[in-house]
């Protein structure tokens, strides 16, 4: 018994090899669209986490997948595309959550009921359809190697828009989410800000779906954000580091997914995990304690 | 506070009347003002002016509405009759001129953001787009370190928020006020959670934010509200308090009478002038 399982290990890890031919699959076609999908979707990832962390709305982010699973396998079950379900469903989730109001406890409850939802619908659609599990794990776990050309251009349009939206609405949207009632009596228009604000996420939601699927989207979306503010507390500064550790996970995950053969959720995610783990314990061996008053 | 009667041009507990800017219009108008929380009336009738360069106390027990003359005033609140008028226009959301420091802590994820960031929220944070680049960035940053230093904060300033004792927070919070030069500054409960040496550090730095220079000549406007009159009496010209569910306004030495405090606050309260002149009120 021990040595069948001690030889299925050894070939396992076997097949985890390093794989002599990695440089030639960098070159492919089908990674270099990975590579473009993985930096869009990095770019938008990073602001976006930045907001949902300083808001601490990381659950309703987390949230935001889930919620999405449904409208990915309607749309599979429909032979409609799968990011037209997610963004859909995405969005009116987003729109649903914003709309609950920001009281902590009603709002964790409800989100997480209406996540759960989600999930079983989810669950109903992709056993009615004929696609079976491929489908399904492509949504649960990303699969950043099949992205196609429309795609592309759907990612870059939403990357855009989400981008630009952002520029104009980032220090107002800012000062609603630290200084909620000063920011109202100076006029700032907070409620629609946080609606908005959803509305962005859940478009980044359905991008990066495509990348780490939904069960791990924290990974791409809150952990890199939080990484950075645990390095910087500069709001500019946070976007960017946020973007950029983002972007390190998802170009050193594909690498990583080529040269030893793994899928690439699950490098992105570790290369996600191991630099907040880094910036964490580096946050917390600083000189940061009270000065006193 | 000295031992000697109060001299001309000041109140009995010794602070300065208001003298009123270039302009006398009161900076503060209610007219017949009526106010509902949902179906509940928490106050009627209220009809009083605030010159401009008082420092005002608003006064009355927990609960009696203090806190909804302030959202009045920010337009934060409709009145359900009446007029409320600030700088002799309707109240609005968003108007500059007024500075807000509200009760609880400003941040509410204190470690997200440095003090200077939440003070500069408080010059550009309205704003839309990308900015300010350039000279616009550079003015705006030496705003941002003038309030800082007026509020004794530019030491910490670089540090995040969670990283600063509460009265350190507190102070930044009224840099963020100040950054925009307002002429009507509001203050919610301002000494809450501060013990005796910060409550008077406190006390004298809004003492001098009341009178702070102003380049265009105008004064600044004060409103304070407070749980406890004591600390803040030697600075006070005049108090706005809630009594029977309707407000008045009235000079400080006038609010500082035992039967109205007493009515006020609904137990006894005495009135003590110690041998040095300073005023205080007391529970007996």
């Amino acid at each position: 018994m021990a040595g069948r399982v001690l030889a299925s290990a050894a070939s396992v890890l076997a097949d985890i090899g390093y794989q002599p031919e990695w440089t030639t699959v960098m070159g492919s076609s089908f990674m270099r669209h990975a590579l473009i999908a993985g930096t869009l979707v990095a770019l938008v990832a990073g602001p976006i986490g930045y907001f949902v962390v300083v808001r601490r709305d990381s659950f309703a982010a987390h949230a935001l997948a889930h919620i999405g699973f449904p409208g990915a396998t309607a749309a599979v079950l429909l032979g409609a595309p799968v990011t037209a379900g997610l963004a859909v469903f995405c969005t009116a989730g987003g729109l649903a959550i914003g709309l609950l109001g920001r009281r902590t406890v009603d709002r964790e409850t409800a989100t997480g009921t209406i996540l759960a939802l989600s999930t079983a619908l989810g669950i109903l659609f992709a056993s009615m359809a004929s696609e079976g599990a491929a489908a399904v794990t492509d949504v649960l776990f990303g699969n950043l190697l099949a992205v196609t050309t429309s795609q592309l251009w759907t990612f870059s349009i939403m990357a855009a828009v989400v981008l630009v939206v952002l520029a104009v609405i980032a220090r107002p949207l800012l000062f609603a989410s630290i200084a909620p009632d000063v920011a109202a009596a100076k006029g700032v228009a907070t409620g629609a800000l946080g609606l908005v604000l959803m509305v962005l996420l859940a478009l980044v939601t359905t991008m990066a779906v495509q990348v780490v699927g939904t069960l791990l989207l924290f990974a791409l979306v809150v952990t890199p954000a939080a990484a950075a503010l645990a390095v910087t507390a500069r709001p500019a500064a946070a976007a960017g580091v946020s973007s950029a550790v983002a972007l390190v996970s998802v170009w050193g995950g594909l690498v990583l997914s080529a040269v030893f053969n793994l899928p690439p959720s699950f490098p992105i995610v570790a290369i996600a995990f191991v630099v907040w783990a880094l910036a964490t314990a580096w946050s917390r061996t600083g000189a940061r304690r009270p000065t006193g008053a | 506070m000295s031992g000697a009667p109060a001299p001309e041009g000041t109140t009995p507990t010794g602070g300065p009347t208001p003298t009123g800017g270039p302009s006398s219009d009161p900076v503060v108008s209610l007219r017949e003002v009526e106010v509902h929380r949902g179906d509940h009336l928490v106050w009627s009738r209220g009809s009083f002016d605030i010159a401009a360069g008082s420092v005002v106390g608003v006064i009355g027990p927990n609960g009696s509405g203090k806190s909804t003359l302030l959202r009045l005033l920010l337009g934060l609140l409709e009145p359900t009759a009446g007029r409320v008028e600030v700088f002799g226009d309707p109240a609005r959301r968003g108007n500059r001129r007024i500075g807000y420091v509200p009760q609880d802590d400003t941040a509410a994820q204190p470690e997200s953001i440095r003090c200077r960031d939440l003070v500069a929220l408080g010059a550009g944070g309205h704003r839309v787009g990308l900015g300010p680049f350039g000279a616009a960035r550079r003015a705006m940053a030496a705003r941002v370190d003038a309030a800082l230093a007026e509020t004794a904060s530019s030491a910490f300033a670089g540090r995040r928020l969670s990283e600063v004792s509460g009265g350190q927070r507190r102070r930044v919070s009224l840099a963020q006020a100040l950054v925009d030069d307002p002429e009507l500054l509001l203050l919610d409960e301002p000494l809450a959670n501060l013990d005796l040496r910060h409550q008077r550090e406190t006390v004298e730095l809004i003492e001098r934010v009341a009178h702070r220079p102003r380049a265009d000549g105008r004064v600044t406007t004060t409103l304070i509200v407070t749980h406890d009159i004591n600390p803040l009496l030697p600075v006070l010209t005049g108090a706005v308090y809630l009594l029977d569910g309707h407000p008045h306004h009235a000079d400080i030495g006038d609010v500082v009478d035992e039967h109205l405090l007493s009515h006020l606050y609904g137990t006894s309260v005495a009135v003590v002038r110690t041998p040095q002149g300073d005023l205080f009120t007391r529970s007996v």
